[in-house]
């Protein structure tokens, strides 16, 4: 059992835990995700670590509440457990001094890249960051990316705070004011990875995204996660969960992100519905 | 022995066949001869006792049946589940020159579940602490084996296993109705009351290397991460939605539950026409639980003919009376998929056997001019699997062969690595329970030596 020590709501439906799991706390690198199952009939959910701390033994997850087991997740608060907690999984992110770097991250996309941008902060490298969100009330960790950036853009989508303005278009903005970068880091739902992809292709500008296929052991044994990266089968698990963004078959991936679309609907109203979303009208 | 009619088990995940009862054991077990030099007993990759179990359950001392079982198999009620009696003990049976061998491996399941469901936990003999400690990496049947045996001869013993479940390919890999999960857990459960510590959970590559569980005081380290690596058939389509590895396929039925969704959370997606590429027990397992799924038809779709088929011929005739339809001498050469990146159907050449190839089976060559379209909602790949890496590039000094597999001394498990020692799949490529638990004996064996010298 892994006990959750701290819970806080970052955001509307994203949600931060601190839990205990000292193993993994020493372990993991900036990068590197855990999976997790909340109950006995849960399924297994990967989940970056948004951040660790291994005197204290905890490790920091941060979630958007999607579906029924992050909905289910989102239930739990300190003094709750988790039943199974699996990690570090995948291949941390290289860091080394580049230069300079840009780390773009969209919506839940940010808690992976916080993380990253601290590391390649404290490798040395000059950190521009641009962080963005579809309205002020879903964006989070300003103020941590703040502390470990020497340069921050903020953005919402509808203008409500900040850069009126996709992640993308803050990049491009830097990009055309001829900014030196030497590699860009770009986390987020795919379509905005796909953009800064597509953005940073003809410059020549070495991109590297982390990629959240649908996943069930995470230890490279099952094939659920595989992507197509220049052409070939890769598994996200065991072999990423970072590529080369120009390499990547975004188009496949999103397919297959929706291969369960209506089992997920049909938990997501049953989980509703128990839990009351349906008071007073309709489910 | 009775099972359940084929129509009705099609639509649940219970065991097939019921099992004997008291007269029904007894009944089998006076046919045995008793002979003089059993050829069953060197049939058997463990070399269990076997007219002795045999007599004892003709004597009434079922419990004895299954003590004197547990002397060589760890996990008699897995084996009389799933062992190829066919192709081991039964098939050198003397009765079997003229008439149906002795239905060993049902009496085996008979004296190892009556012992489950009527046995008291009595402790075996243990010897005193060696003050030695063991890390056993995986929790399949090897590991297991390996566990029990030297928790046995005093050693502290922890096993690893990645998953959030231990038994490894006995609970991710063969379905309920072949195999109840909850005798997997008994078996475990048995591990613990005898002192093994069991860490689910615990990805070794990952939350610590090899040399950094040696270094945090193992003093030997036994590896049975098993062939747990999906092989793919690499032809287009692949990435298709609907086109599940077997292992994934079954990991979700069994491990997962997903064929009781949405009491349980993980979903499985339940094809209307099915296409099961490979002729292993895998590929019965992925066929059966199709049918089970809601399945219309499921097709095994395999290169060579009914002859050469690798299943148990328990699961091809069970497969077979479910209602699983068979292509025979059918290859795929692409999946084909609608807009929404579905696969909606599959293109398969016909072939013929030629000259053996270096397996020894007759090879398949391609007719020209036979593609014709076969249209699927749902394809499972069971064609085979390959060596996880996790361990192996994470382990530099540990030897492995081209495929990526441990080399490893098929007498004693020692590998490249000093106190590291392997066995099961992850040595032999994808095998059968019972090989993997005899490597994991003569590891124990090797081990203990190691530990005591």
């Amino acid at each position: 059992m892994f006990p959750i020590v701290e819970s806080r709501v970052l955001a509307t439906a994203v949600k931060q835990f601190k839990v205990t799991a000292p193993e993994i706390a020493r372990k993991r690198k900036p990068g590197q995700f855990i999976v997790l199952r909340t109950h006995e009939e849960g399924e297994r959910i990967p989940l970056t670590i948004a951040d660790a701390d291994p005197e204290a033994g905890t490790i920091t997850l941060i979630f958007q509440e999607v579906g029924k087991s992050t909905a289910h997740l989102g239930t739990l608060s300190s003094g709750d457990s988790l039943l199974d907690l699996i990690g570090p999984l995948g291949h941390p992110t290289h860091i080394e001094k580049f230069g300079t770097v840009a780390c773009i991250g969209g919506g839940i996309g940010i808690a992976p890249v916080y993380p990253i941008a601290r590391g390649m902060h404290d490798a040395g490298n000059r950190v521009l960051a641009i962080i963005g969100a579809r309205t002020k009330n879903l964006l989070i960790l300003e103020e941590e990316m703040s502390k470990v950036t020497d340069f921050l853009r903020v953005c919402t989508d509808d203008g409500t705070y900040g850069y009126h303005g996709f992640v993308s278009d803050a990049l491009q903005d830097i990009l055309d004011q001829g900014t030196h970068i030497d590699l860009v880091v770009a986390i987020g739902p795919v379509p905005m990875m796909r953009v800064v992809c597509n953005l940073t292709r003809n410059r020549n500008l070495k991109t590297i995204v982390s990629l959240n296929p649908i996943m069930v052991d995470a230890t490279g044994m099952c094939g659920a996660c595989r992507v197509s990266v220049g052409g070939r089968t890769r598994f996200v698990c065991v072999d990423g969960p970072e590529f080369d963004g120009h390499e990547v078959n975004f188009a496949e991936l999103v397919k297959r992100q929706r291969a369960y679309l209506p089992q997920e609907k049909n938990s997501m109203e049953k989980f509703q519905h128990a839990h009351g979303a349906c008071l007073g009208g309709k489910p | 022995m009775p099972e359940q009619e084929a129509k009705a088990r099609a639509k649940n995940f219970d065991e097939v066949p019921f099992g004997y009862n008291p007269d029904l054991a007894k009944m089998e077990a006076s046919r045995c001869l008793q002979c003089k030099k059993p050829a069953c007993v060197k049939g058997c990759p463990v070399s269990i006792d076997i007219p002795s179990f045999i007599w004892m359950i003709l004597q009434d001392d079922f419990l004895g049946a299954a003590r004197k079982l547990k002397e060589m198999n760890s996990l008699p009620a897995v084996c009389g589940r799933v062992c190829p009696q066919e192709d081991q003990c039964e098939k050198v049976c003397v009765l079997g020159k003229k008439g149906e061998p002795v239905a060993i491996g049902r009496l085996e399941r008979f004296a190892a579940d009556y012992e489950r469901k009527h046995g008291e936990f009595v402790m075996p003999p243990k010897a005193s602490p060696s003050g030695k400690k063991v890390a056993i990496v995986g929790s399949g049947p090897a590991g297991l084996t390996v566990a029990g045996d030297l928790i046995k001869k005093g050693h502290q013993v922890t096993i690893f296993e990645a998953l959030h479940k231990a038994g490894g390919v006995l609970v991710y890999g063969i379905p309920e109705f072949r195999l109840p999960k909850a005798i997997v857990q008994a078996e475990v459960d048995y591990l613990g009351n005898l002192g093994v510590e069991t860490r689910t959970n615990q990805v070794i590559g990952q939350i610590n290397t090899v040399d950094e569980l040696m270094a945090s005081g193992y003093d030997a380290v036994f590896l049975g991460t098993g062939a747990g690596f999906p092989t793919f058939m690499n032809i287009p389509g692949e990435n298709l939605n609907g086109v599940y590895s077997a292992n994934e396929y079954l990991t979700r039925s069994n491990l997962m539950k997903a064929y009781l969704f949405p009491q349980y959370d993980t979903p499985i997606a339940r094809g209307k026409n099915v296409a099961v590429l490979g002729g292993g027990n895998v590929a019965m397992d992925s066929a059966r639980t199709a049918i089970r799924l809601g399945a219309d038809n499921v097709y095994i779709v395999y290169r060579r003919s009914k002859k050469e088929l690798p299943a148990r011929i328990e699961e091809v005739h069970h497969a077979e009376e479910e209602g699983v339809q068979f292509h025979f001498l059918t290859l795929p050469v692409q999946f084909l998929g609608n807009d929404e990146g579905w696969v909606n159907g599959m293109e398969c050449q016909k072939m013929e056997l030629g000259e053996p190839d270096q397996s020894g089976r007759r090879r398949p060559i391609a007719i020209p001019g036979s593609e014709f379209k076969i249209d699927v909602d749902l394809v499972i790949v069971a064609i085979g699997t390959a060596a996880n890496p996790l361990i192996q590039s994470t382990t530099p000094d540990l030897k492995t062969n081209k495929w990526g597999y441990i080399i490893a001394d098929p007498e004693t498990g020692v590998t490249s690595k000093k106190g590291v020692y392997a066995g099961g799949d992850i040595v032999t490529g994808s095998a059968t329970v019972i090989l993997a638990m005899g490597a994991g004996r003569q590891a124990a064996d090797a081990i203990h030596k190691y530990l005591s010298g």
